[in-house]
């Protein structure tokens, strides 16, 4: 079966559409991943991953332990947040956070103590065989574990055992597609052990019988790492293939249909499909987390570009602030140089480098004006060359797309499919007229979004204030009914003795008022 | 002379059933209430401010299909609102009456307040809570920022505030290049 799945790749080599072959810059690629030291002090905002923010556990003067809970998870799309090292809380307040924004949140301010103790309060579970699957889930998320890939969805989510959709293929995703991102490769190649280790939890929690550990041709090393221990495992199961480099196939959806040759359709989940995508990291942090007893205070980030004197791979504590990370890499000076937070294709600029990194954190880049400048130069008029359509990963038609979201038609933008659109930037890359593409898709989706609330709001506006209606009506029903029967009976009661007559009056008085 | 017979007649049988298949569907099909106020008061915002000059947003939907109003009287609405209206009228867009505000929400300063439920009545969607005598409260979820409630409070202890700007409800704006900008221009210029 895996023969001759790796035969059909043998043979089509490009099985999602469009795609680019960027300049891959992975200037980094040798430099072993060294640790980052810590900061004088941490920033740890109390969301760092999609969905609901967390609420802080402790208070300014606490002292906290490396790898303690210090804000609980809310809801079910929500993990919580440790402390990075031991030391104290000294304050907690807003704080900017790495959003294209620019705006902050709550974030818990801790000072190190130098001696950075580990909160050993969760047992290892080596014996994760005899476990439960849910027990081990439960785990991951206390842990808090979101994906490290960069889209930071909380991870215990998709290792859900589901009789519906049973997973038959784990995917191991450990394409790093990005330009200038190292960091999945280096701890392929420095902890391929873990990972295979963490892979084989995951077949275990969600029942997969086998899995696919995904690495492009640019990464032999991390080829032959992973295919080394693979081979040693005694689950044969697990095979390791090598794609042609291509951006955006570390994508989910991209991978997936790169592998199987399946599509998962629009507003479905890889589940649908029966397989379930991991990054390499997070698939480490799963084994950190089940087999130590860890729970995720660090990540692995590539610090590169051109404006940085020593790039590098660094295992960075999250909430260590970027001007700190820099500083270690010789840059301090940031005039004419742009920070990015991430990749170079979707990553976010950033307004300045205090801003503490957090669980989505793949890479910082700092690039001088010069090189940037060029892509971003005056927007010409669409020639219809098609570049962009050819390039696209899910096949849309960027520059009509991009038309509708200029002129506000968002619901025809929507009808072009605007919300597949997967915000790689291949477009933008290749277009001759320099137009912002993916710009004008996040414009065009948030104004949808803010739409679709608006409408919302306005529907539970109008059913308040049709209810209030109601109740104002039967209130008026009820007192004119209580009223009747007030004059009834009392009228009853002066047919029987006329002789109050002068009482009578006092309830017609009432009635008068209103 | 035989044949215009023939042909009178047969047009007349067709007219006749014609008329009956019509009066079934008119009865079968028939649509309660009037669909296209129906239509306009779901474009509205359902702020329920009473500044379009109606005493909320439901008339004033009946006023314009009624062709008694213009488009452009809704205020919180903006825009938006103003060119979905004139789209589903088939009608000229026109500049609005007022510009468009910031969203605001409403806000008791509690120690001040003295329970006189005066607000709760005021409120149009029930989005003050509070029993009397004791503080009121608004329920800023369910807050329109109608503005409705400041007048009728004898303490002056509502305060309208601007609403807080979320990070979830952020959004991308239009990218910095002469063309985007040249559109939302052209945009705006209903303004004016
Ligand atoms: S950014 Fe969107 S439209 Fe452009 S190539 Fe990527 S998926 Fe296609
Ligand atoms: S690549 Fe640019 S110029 Fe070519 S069709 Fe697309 S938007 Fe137009
Ligand atoms: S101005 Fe707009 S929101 Fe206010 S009542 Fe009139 S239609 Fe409703
Ligand atoms: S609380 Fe005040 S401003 Fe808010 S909806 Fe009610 S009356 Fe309007």
């Amino acid at each position: 079966m895996i023969k001759s799945l790796l035969n059909k790749l043998g043979f089509t080599s490009a099985p999602f559409p469009g795609g680019i072959t960027p300049d891959m810059c992975k200037w980094t690629e040798n430099s072993a991943i060294e640790d980052c030291p810590l900061p004088p002090l941490f920033i740890v905002p109390i969301k760092q991953h999609i969905g609901q923010a967390c609420t802080p556990l402790v208070q300014v003067g606490d002292l906290v332990l490396r790898g303690q809970k210090i804000a609980k998870s809310e809801g079910y799309l929500s993990v919580p947040i440790h402390a990075p090292t031991s030391g104290k809380v000294i304050k907690i307040e807003e704080h900017p956070i790495p959003h294209p924004s620019g705006m902050g949140l709550t974030s818990i301010f801790i000072e190190p103590d130098g001696k950075d103790e580990r909160d050993t309060s969760l047992a290892p579970m080596q014996n994760w065989q005899d476990i439960d699957p849910s027990e081990l889930r439960e785990r991951v998320r206390v842990c808090g574990i979101a994906g490290l890939g960069g889209a930071a969805f909380p991870t215990f989510i998709k290792l859900l055992k589901d009789k519906r959709n049973p997973i038959e293929t784990v995917i191991l995703n450990g394409i790093e597609c990005e330009p200038f991102l190292t960091n999945d490769y280096r701890l392929m190649v420095e902890n391929s052990a873990e990972i295979l280790h963490g892979l084989q939890i995951i077949m275990h929690m969600v029942g997969a019988k086998k899995a696919i550990i995904a690495i492009e041709d640019n990464k032999s090393e991390a080829v032959l790492a992973m295919q080394k221990v693979a081979d040693s495992a005694e689950n044969h199961a697990i095979s390791v293939v090598s794609l042609p480099t291509r951006y955006p196939q570390g994508g989910e959806k991209q991978l997936i249909e790169s592998l199987t040759g399946k599509q998962v359709p629009a507003g479905k989940l890889p589940l649908h499909i029966n397989v379930l995508c991991q990054n390499v990291g997070t698939t480490k942090a799963i084994y950190d987390a089940i087999v130590l007893g860890h729970s995720m205070t660090d990540r692995i980030i590539t610090v590169s570009g051109d404006a940085v004197p020593k790039p590098a791979n660094m295992r960075v504590r999250l909430g260590t602030p970027m001007r700190f990370i820099y500083a270690q890499r010789g840059l301090e000076n940031f005039d004419g140089i742009q920070i990015l937070h991430g990749g170079p294709m979707m990553g976010e600029r950033m307004r300045h480098p205090d801003i503490p990194v957090v669980k989505s954190s793949t890479g910082l880049l700092a690039i001088s004006d010069e090189r940037i400048k060029p892509a971003h130069q005056v927007e010409d008029p669409c020639i219809r060359c098609g570049h962009c359509s050819e390039v696209c990963p899910v096949s849309l038609v960027p520059n009509l797309l991009a038309d509708h979201c200029r002129n506000d038609q968002l619901e025809r933008a929507a009808d072009y499919d605007l919300f597949d659109c997967i915000e790689c930037g291949a477009c933008s890359y290749v277009c001759p007229s320099h137009i912002p593409l993916v710009h004008y898709f996040r414009y065009g989706k948030g104004q949808t979004a803010q739409v679709r609330r608006e409408q919302s709001f306005a529907e539970v506006s109008r059913l308040r204030s049709e209810g209030r209606d109601v109740r104002l009506q039967r209130e008026k029903d009820e007192k004119a009914a209580k009223r009747r029967k007030v004059r009834d009976t009392l009228r009853s009661e002066s047919v029987l003795n006329p002789e109050n007559d002068a009482k009578s009056t006092a309830p017609s008085n009432i009635e008068g008022k209103e | 002379m035989e044949q215009l017979l023939y042909a009178t007649l047969s047009l007349g049988a067709f007219a006749l059933i014609a008329g009956i298949i019509l009066a079934i569907s008119s009865k079968v099909f028939r649509i309660e209430g009037d669909p296209l106020s129906d239509k306009i008061d779901a474009l509205l915002p359902q702020t329920q401010c009473g500044q379009c000059g109606y005493p909320g947003c439901r008339p004033y939907a009946n006023a314009v299909a009624g062709g008694d109003a213009d488009v452009n009287h809704c205020v919180p609405g903006g825009e938006r609102t103003m060119l979905s209206i004139a789209d589903l009228m088939g009608v000229e867009p026109k500049a609005l009456d007022e510009e468009e505000a910031v969203p605001v929400v409403a806000f008791v300063r509690e120690d001040e307040c003295i329970g006189c439920t005066l607000c709760i009545k005021a409120c149009p969607v029930d989005a003050i809570i509070g029993a009397p005598k004791q503080y009121h409260t608004v329920v800023s979820d369910h807050c329109t920022g109608c503005v409705l409630c400041v007048d009728p409070c004898p303490v002056d202890c509502i305060d309208m505030i601007q609403k807080p700007e979320l990070l979830e409800h952020w959004s991308w704006p239009l990218p910095d290049t002469e063309r985007a900008q040249l559109g939302a221009e052209r945009r705006e210029s209903h303004h004016d």
